[in-house]
């Protein structure tokens, strides 16, 4: 047992001058690389990792974060008088990659085309703010990007790839245990996930979708002002939003100090709209705010039933023209028309944010009018089809006949000379 | 004696200058022969009708229809939509299109079992061989005209075989095609051929093999060539005169046989005409010739059989390209068949004809080839 220990022990002092001598074998190339390697374990990984990282492909290497000198093989690599200065504080992270980030010359080099403001914009951020407090809970560059293993933005491998990065914030921010000193709610997430935009980016990969960043912003990350969630909202939904800044509750909502989009739609947890949110109904929004028989509360059920009555026009129209095509007549020119309808049916709820009851109509009886023509080219169809069939069997009645007069014909003419 | 009527006068004013009565003569006494195998008598003259189907519906198609690859799809589309029975129209000439090689084909059969191609008879079988396969390019350059996306890439296969046929095949294809790829050019070069060139040699063809029909008379079975109507110029140049032991198995072409005739035309004129209505031709979506080809693109039914033998060669037979030899022998098929009155001397020696076994033969080939090529998975 004793000679064992001894053994290994040996094998230990060996090992450790063994190292440094392939290291100074290896001095040509990077030594910074080649003797992690060899330690094996995380070290190796960490090299391994690196290879694929953005920075290595654009040929850094460990000594621009971390100084020292490559080449130098033996321990006097690390040396603080040679600029090493190893790990990297996680509060110093920041300032350490917007050294080179935020120099424009610099980055011009790489790519001219790649913003330089990341590190200005973390410092106005939540997380930067946090930071310049001693914090060294909260986000930092590497958080979100990672480290030794680096991807661009646009490599689907990227934590920060469009469809990564809602995970990636909800690392930390869907953690109760690490974000309970912060005391802010931990099930955004959660909330996200089951969103209609999460469903749209994390189910079905729709990258027009937004994620977290779309509306907090990503270096610049910071809870919306309830002032600028329209702003935010905007960004896709143009019409709505300008519909809604002219509309009386703009003013209404600035008055009120009220979160305009947010306050029917919610955050997070935004689903898809249906019909029933709008009205006086049970699920109607409207009736938060307005009470019964009040302005709003008759305003709301116009709307409701602009919209109904154009629901009711195009479903007819539809059963119609399907009708029609299903029994084999080519109605193209009433599926157009209808489809023009079911457009005229989104500018109405879309014409919901104006909330005037009297644009609503007017859209509503416009898409009205071509529905009634859609299903008018399904009737025409539907007649057309019942015609041929009708005439159809009025003429094979007629060859019929003509068929029983010629074979008449033949035995009257055969009877008459049997020799034929 | 009266003034004569106006008919009177005419035939007379026409006889005196143009002999109508030899006509009139040849045409009474036609005699059709009545056996257990008359009922193939008839497919000649369905054939003839549907021919008669497609120039009337084509020539209304015309009214309407525009040969560019802009503007071809949608004058169908408005044919089938807007134009008064136009549907209708353009329904029956598609089936009739189908029904016209059909019945052509039977026709070309039973006269090849019947061996009516025996002498004196080879002429008529050559030119109704030739017939036969105009109206097969009359299937082959219609089927481009609506310029969906089936016709179009149907084409782009057929004219890339045509281009692997030996020797020719190249200039042949770049002919048809009016270019490298199928464009607007294939389809004013189909139009054209369609509507003029074919119709000019179908007219010529027609009208040679109808007198010839009309001359000689219906051929009998072999088994009555004891009793062979004597050919006009044996009987001091008049019609066939025909022997009297068959004179009672024989039915006069008019009226007798011309009545028949048009109680078959009409039944199948109605058979068009429900076809029609309950299957319409379909307009399919317009072609767009920068979409790869799709899946399961095949020719008309009627080619299906060609298509099924290509794939049948493997790329190399020996030294020669596999769909080389597959063309080279199908053209060696289709001259054999042509010649088949000057090869098969069995026949004219009133001999078991082995011809027969190799029709049976090529028959059963068709209907299998066409059966697996219909049933293959569409990849």
């Amino acid at each position: 047992m004793q000679s064992g220990k001894r053994i290994t022990t040996h094998l230990l002092l060996l090992a450790i001058p063994c190292l440094f001598l392939f290291c100074s074998l290896a001095s040509a190339n990077d030594t910074c690389q080649e003797c992690h390697q060899a330690l094996g374990g995380d070290s190796e990984k960490l090299v391994e990792n690196f290879a694929h990282d953005v920075h290595a492909l654009r040929g850094l290497s460990c000594v621009d974060c971390h100084g020292g000198d490559p080449k130098d093989s033996e321990m006097t690599a690390m040396d603080p008088a040679k600029g090493f200065h190893g790990h990297v504080v996680r509060n110093q992270i920041p300032p350490l990659c917007g050294s080179c980030h935020s120099d424009a010359s610099y980055m011009r080099r790489f790519n001219p085309n790649i913003p330089t403001d990341q590190y200005t914009k973390y410092l106005v951020s939540q997380h930067g703010k946090l930071n310049a407090q001693g914090d060294q809970k909260v986000a930092v560059c590497t958080s979100c990007h990672g480290v030794h293993g680096i991807r661009s933005k646009t490599d689907p491998l990227s934590p920060v790839f469009l469809t990564n990065a809602p995970k990636t914030c909800s690392q930390c921010h869907a953690n109760a245990a690490y974000m309970k000193e912060y005391q802010i709610p931990t099930n955004q997430f959660e909330e996200y996930h089951q969103s209609v935009h999460g469903q749209a980016l994390l189910e079905r990969g729709d990258r027009a979708a937004p994620a977290c960043h779309s509306c907090h912003g990503s270096h610049d990350a910071s809870r919306p002002k309830s002032i600028a969630i329209g702003n935010i909202c905007a960004q896709c939904h143009a019409l709505s939003r300008d519909l809604f800044v002219h509309s009386p509750h703009k003013a209404a909502h600035d008055r009120m100090g009220l979160p305009e989009c947010e306050v029917c739609h919610g955050n997070h947890f935004i689903q898809k709209t249906t019909d029933a949110m709008l009205g006086t109904g049970n699920e109607a929004v409207c009736m938060q705010c307005h009470k019964a028989e009040s302005k709003g509360f008759q305003i709301a059920h116009a709307m409701k039933n602009s919209i109904e009555e154009l629901k009711t026009s195009l479903s007819d129209a539809e059963t119609v023209v399907l009708k029609a095509e299903h029994i084999g007549m080519n109605v193209d020119e009433a599926k157009y028309d209808l489809s023009q309808a079911k457009n005229t049916l989104t500018q109405a709820r879309a014409y919901v944010h104006s909330f005037s009851d009297q644009e609503v109509q007017s859209i509503a009886e416009k898409g009205k009018a071509i529905a009634k023509k859609a299903n008018g080219g399904g009737e025409k169809a539907i007649e057309a089809f019942q015609f041929r069939r009708k005439g159809f069997w009025i003429s094979a009645l007629i060859i019929a006949l003509l068929v029983l007069g010629l074979l008449l014909k033949i035995r009257d003419i055969e009877k008459k000379d049997p020799d034929a | 004696m009266g003034k004569p009527s106006f008919r009177e006068g005419l035939r007379s004013f026409l006889n005196a200058r143009y002999s109508l009565e030899s006509f009139s003569k040849l045409f009474k006494e036609k005699q059709v022969p009545v056996h257990r195998h008359s009922l193939w008598y008839y497919l000649g003259g369905t054939t003839l009708f549907f021919i008669i189907v497609q120039i009337a519906t084509g020539i209304l198609l015309l009214f309407y229809y525009r040969p560019t690859s802009e503007g071809a799809f949608e004058s169908v589309k408005f044919i089938m939509t807007k134009v008064e029975f136009g549907w209708l129209i353009r329904s029956v000439h598609a089936w009739s299109a189908n029904c016209v090689i059909f019945s052509a084909f039977v026709h070309l059969l039973s006269a090849f079992f019947l061996r009516a191609y025996r002498k004196p008879r080879e002429l008529t079988w050559v030119t109704g061989c030739f017939l036969f396969f105009l109206l097969l390019g009359f299937g082959f350059t219609g089927y481009l005209l609506p310029w969906n996306t089936l016709s179009y890439f149907a084409t782009k296969v057929g004219t890339e075989i045509t281009a692997k046929v030996p020797g020719v095949g190249p200039l042949l294809s770049r002919i048809l095609r009016g270019g490298d790829d199928v464009g607007d050019a294939t389809l004013a070069r189909f139009f054209s051929i369609h509507v003029a060139m074919l119709p000019l040699l179908l007219f010529f063809l027609m009208g040679i093999h109808l007198l010839m029909v009309q001359i000689q008379g219906m051929s009998w079975p072999p088994s009555f060539d004891s009793g062979e109507p004597r050919r006009s110029s044996e009987s001091g140049g008049g019609p066939p005169s025909v022997p009297e032991e068959k004179k009672n198995r024989s039915i006069p072409f008019f009226p007798n046989f011309f009545l028949r005739d048009l109680v078959v035309w009409l039944t199948i004129f109605g058979i068009i005409l429900s076809l029609s209505v309950y299957f319409p031709a379909e307009l399919g979506q317009k072609a767009d010739p920068y979409q790869p080809t799709p899946a399961g693109i095949r020719p008309e039914w009627y080619f299906l059989f060609l298509f099924q033998t290509l794939k049948f060669f493997p790329g190399h037979v020996g030294p020669f390209e596999g769909d080389l030899l597959a063309i080279v022998l199908i053209n060696l098929a289709g001259l054999g068949l042509i010649l088949t009155p000057f090869l098969d001397i069995w026949t004219k020696r009133g001999r078991f004809s082995p011809f027969l076994i190799l029709g049976l033969l090529g028959l059963l080939y068709v209907i299998a080839a066409t059966t697996m090529a219909l049933l293959a998975p569409v990849h």
